[in-house]
């Protein structure tokens, strides 16, 4: 890579250097380079080879209260000048906003822990290309009726980042992420079915065996054949783990600082209040080693921390960055640019004995389209999965709907399974939820 | 009209010290005996953007991206790379990299032919600079205040504002050079309305290939913000959304997102080159009602979903998709249409330098038929009106795909009644399209907002229909 730490360093100074002499009372800048290999084989042989290679830097100045941003992807010294520029030009037309400028000074982070996040994979593409192979055979000579792919693709990245303000603060560290994929097709009397697998890492080693992926794409891909719809109905519904995470992503949504002062959350004024049955709690830990949404300080430089965002079923915290903490007279809690490292608490039933427990009902494994609404707590996705009678699978279900209220669904979440050993940037296990409108037929 | 590619040589190769000496080099350097096409795609963009939120414009921000992707294409392998420095060094380093994808070999030289001959859909204008920045805070705070001014039950008012201009060069192995300059504007105003405690919103927006002079025509910014509002009013009245198989009445324009997930995505080349469609294969069999002809039309001039060539250097085409219920054709970009051994057809998109070019939709809409759109609404004793959506998805293999209502009315004995809440509907597309029974004779496009999603890259589309009757579909609401 070209760039070191150092290099970004230098840039950061430089840009925040320039906004003081053009007249920015404060200032805050970022600088990004990432460089990797994307490989994809489909149906035994190399499809695309990608070398990538991104860089960009961004800069905020504030005039008073007025604020101005500009972004570029050229790192010339000339381009420093011109982004700043840019920026100027910008906070001279948006208004005096009480609200606006950096995060306080106090709360920037003192130190930077090293979170084990740079594990570069020296690979070349042939190796990438025997690697992507053994995953996608795994998935083709899983069965019979695999008779069609999608391919499978690895990635591999490095990047780093550097972020400093005007208060003084400046840091930046190294990142690596890896990820293998497959996407397969299965066949059966002319009704074809796709689904896929992956894993992500920081490190290589932590990734799943190329030949687990291929498998568990194909098990899937296979389990779908021959999916029925069914009849219109209201009953139990499990978000299987994988699809968990989405329904922890409407909690965020409701609960960021955006969201509230907007008076666009269902949630609204809902600090202290219980969102969940009392056994519930879901944390955020930025600092776990080698976790996928780790950082030691924020997009604004303040310090993250571990904490409880629901305790006991009661939600202890909102989702903050200073901007949004000043309109609502709260302070930052670290979150300028989202949660990192959440995690949900199982109940500790397997997903047999969720399957046990809900007796019949549908296992939701797959979730289209949008239809989650964050001002009213609607909600309303196109789902698949399986349906369930007497404990078991019986049947794969496709072309239903699941509907009903966040709230309704936060409350009457019975379990959280403990079938979930992956750790993801949100980490579940699957939901079983008491009840909800299932349409259909 | 002043050339597009000669603003673009101008802006990528002059500004950057290049010349066509240099891109025959490059060239040499990314072709080889095994390569059957490749390509230099040069690009510049600028794009500025302002947001309004109580009550002032609060944050603006400008943003320059400039690089240039390096395409080696053997068969069915395609080797790529790109960089942020247009240089020469950097872009025969790229070209490097990118040909590995084949064995080295000796070349032939292309002679550089600058294709002026190509059409423009749009003046190669900066819209960033097409109105004067107190005039784009004036429009914003305007929009603020004939929103909040059109009822007292408005609590929130946000309005977004975006101009940009994509500039961009395309040298394939031939040694074509086409250029293309690209205006694109966006306006959004969304609401938050309370009454009883009760919130909801409402969202419109609009945008053209145009300057942001576009907005200020026809009071055509004003009437977003009056939309919004009004759907915002619809919603606060709304009740649970039925559950289950009804008949569907789709009203004109933006629902037109239905053919876009239906059958758009399936039709796209790459899907059907490699079969994992549902509708592969399917060419001249009949995959609708007889009374459906849909089309991809990248020539409507000034659309958001226009281009006057495609990512490829392709002139944009009107490409017949389904005539009469008939499948007619695939949408191509020229890597797929010579694998399938046909001609491609102007479909050949990308985000940015930074992505492969795939097979993209552009306008997709459905021409009009014979029906009034209220004898239409008339024949459903019980069912669905649908008028306004937000996104869809699809999954092309299996051919299911969803869209989700935002505004929704129930249809009792023939009359549009009271509101329903926002539901997802969802159906299998190659099914869906034979249920289409009736087609009005109102065809509308969309304001200019969509946006779509491939292989994680977006890119600006456009989609349209007339009022159409979908004999039954399932709709995701909550009342049994």
């Amino acid at each position: 890579m070209s760039h070191d730490i150092a290099t970004l360093e230098n840039i950061v100074a430089q840009l925040l250097e320039e906004a003081r002499q053009q007249g920015a009372t404060q200032a805050e800048a970022g600088v990004q380079v990432r460089q990797g290999l994307d490989l994809t084989v489909r149906l035994g042989k190399t499809e695309t080879i990608e070398r990538t290679r991104d860089q960009g830097l961004g800069v905020t100045v504030y005039f008073g209260q007025r604020k101005g941003s500009a972004n570029t992807t050229d790192l010339r010294p000339e381009a420093i000048r011109e982004t700043v520029a840019a920026a100027c030009r910008i906070a001279r037309h948006t208004a005096e906003d009480p609200a606006a400028g950096l995060a306080d000074a106090a709360l920037m982070a003192r130190e930077i822990p090293d979170l084990d996040l740079d594990h570069p994979w020296e690979i070349d593409p042939a190796e990438v290309a025997a690697i992507a192979c053994r995953c996608e055979d795994a998935a083709r000579g899983h069965d019979p009726r695999i008779r069609n792919s999608e391919g499978a693709t690895l990635h591999t990245g490095r990047g780093l980042f550097v972020y400093g303000n005007s208060h003084g603060f400046l840091g930046g560290y190294p990142t690596t992420r890896h990820s293998l994929s497959c996407a397969i097709l299965a066949e059966q009397d002319g009704e074809m079915q796709r689904d896929y697998w992956f894993s992500s890492a920081r490190a290589a080693e932590d990734l799943q065996a190329p030949e687990t992926i291929g498998e568990i794409a194909a098990r899937r891909a296979v389990a779908r054949l021959g999916a029925r719809k069914i009849d219109t109905t209201e009953c139990p519904v499990i978000f299987h783990a994988e699809l968990a995470p989405s329904l922890l992503y409407a909690l965020f949504n409701a609960i960021r600082g955006p969201s509230l002062y907007r008076k666009a959350s269902f949630l609204l004024d809902s600090l202290g209040e219980a969102i969940f049955p009392d056994w519930v709690c879901i944390s955020e830990d930025p600092h776990r080693p080698r976790g996928l949404a780790s950082a030691p300080f924020d997009n604004e430089g303040v310090a993250t921390q571990a904490r409880d965002l629901v305790a006991g079923g009661v939600l202890q915290g909102y989702i903050l960055d200073s901007y949004s903490a000043r309109k609502l007279g709260m302070q930052s809690t670290g979150n300028a640019g989202g949660v990192r490292n959440t995690c949900i608490d199982s109940s500790g039933e397997t997903f047999e004995q969720l399957l046990a427990r809900m007796q019949c009902g549908l296992v939701v494994t797959e979730l289209m389209g949008q239809g989650s609404n964050t001002v009213t707590g609607d909600y309303s996705r196109g789902a698949a999965g399986f349906w369930v009678e007497n404990g078991q699978i019986a049947y794969p279900v496709a072309e239903v709907t699941v509907a009903g209220n966040l709230r309704q669904i936060f409350g009457g979440l019975l379990a959280v399974g403990c079938d979930n050993d992956i750790p993801g940037a949100v980490d579940t296990g699957s939901w079983l939820i008491d009840r909800m409108t299932v349409a259909g037929n | 009209m002043i050339d597009s590619l000669d603003i673009a040589r101008a802006t990528l190769l002059d500004a950057s010290g290049l010349d066509e000496q240099a891109l025959v080099q490059v060239m040499d350097r990314l072709l080889s005996q095994q390569i059957d096409t490749a390509d230099i795609y040069l690009q510049y963009s600028r794009l500025e953007s302002w947001v309004l939120e109580d009550g002032i414009v609060r944050e603006g921000s400008h943003s320059i991206e400039q690089g240039a992707g390096l395409r080696a294409v053997a068969g069915d392998k395609t080797g790529f790379a790109y960089t942020e420095d247009i240089d020469l060094p950097q872009l025969l380093e790229a070209a490097g990299t990118a040909r590995a994808i084949a064995s080295a070999g000796q070349s032939s030289r292309q002679a550089i032919a600058s294709r002026h001959d190509l059409p423009q859909l749009y003046t190669p204008l900066n819209p960033v600079d097409s109105l004067d920045e107190a005039a784009k805070l004036a429009l914003m705070r305007e929009l603020d205040e004939a929103a909040r001014a059109a009822d007292p039950r408005v609590q929130q008012v946000i309005v977004s504002l975006v101009a940009a201009q994509d500039t961009v060069l395309v040298i394939d192995d031939q040694g074509r050079l086409a250029g293309d300059v690209r205006p694109l504007v966006r306006i959004n105003v969304s609401v938050i309305v309370e009454q009883d405690g009760r919130r909801e919103q409402g969202s419109a927006g609009g945008g053209a290939r145009r300057g942001l002079d576009y907005f200020l025509e026809d009071e055509r910014a004003l009437g977003h913000a009056r939309e919004a509002v009004r759907q915002a009013l619809v919603n606060l009245e709304a009740t649970e959304a039925p559950a289950g198989l009804l008949p569907v009445v789709l009203g004109p324009g933006w629902p037109g997102v239905l053919l876009h997930e239906a059958v758009g995505h399936g039709l796209e080349g790459d899907f059907n080159r490699k079969g994992t469609s549902a509708f592969s294969g399917r060419i001249g069999e009949q995959v609708a009602s007889p009374a459906c002809t849909v089309v991809d039309d990248g020539t409507l001039p000034e659309r958001r979903g226009s281009l006057s060539i495609d990512d490829e250097g392709t002139p944009a085409q009107r490409t017949v998709l389904i005539e009469n219920g008939i499948l007619k054709g695939y949408m191509q970009d020229r890597m797929n249409a010579r694998l399938m051994g046909v001609a491609p057809t102007g479909n050949g998109r990308r985000e940015s330098y930074a992505h492969l070019p795939i097979p993209r939709m552009t306008n997709t809409y459905m021409l009009p038929g014979e029906h009034d759109p209220q004898e239409i609404i008339a024949s459903v004793e019980h069912g669905l009106y649908a008028v306004n959506f937000g996104g869809g998805q699809v999954d092309i293999t299996s051919g299911k795909f969803v869209f989700s209502a935002s505004e929704a009315y129930l249809i009792e004995n023939g009359k549009v009644n009271r509101p329903v809440k926002g539901a997802t509907l969802i159906g299998s597309g190659p099914e869906v399209m034979t249920r289409i029974s009736l087609v009005g004779n109102d065809l509308q496009l969309d304001s200019g907002v969509g946006s779509c999603g491939k292989d994680g890259q977006s890119v600006p589309v456009g989609v349209g229909q007339p009022t159409l009757k979908i004999d039954e579909l399932t709709v995701g609401g909550t009342a049994a």
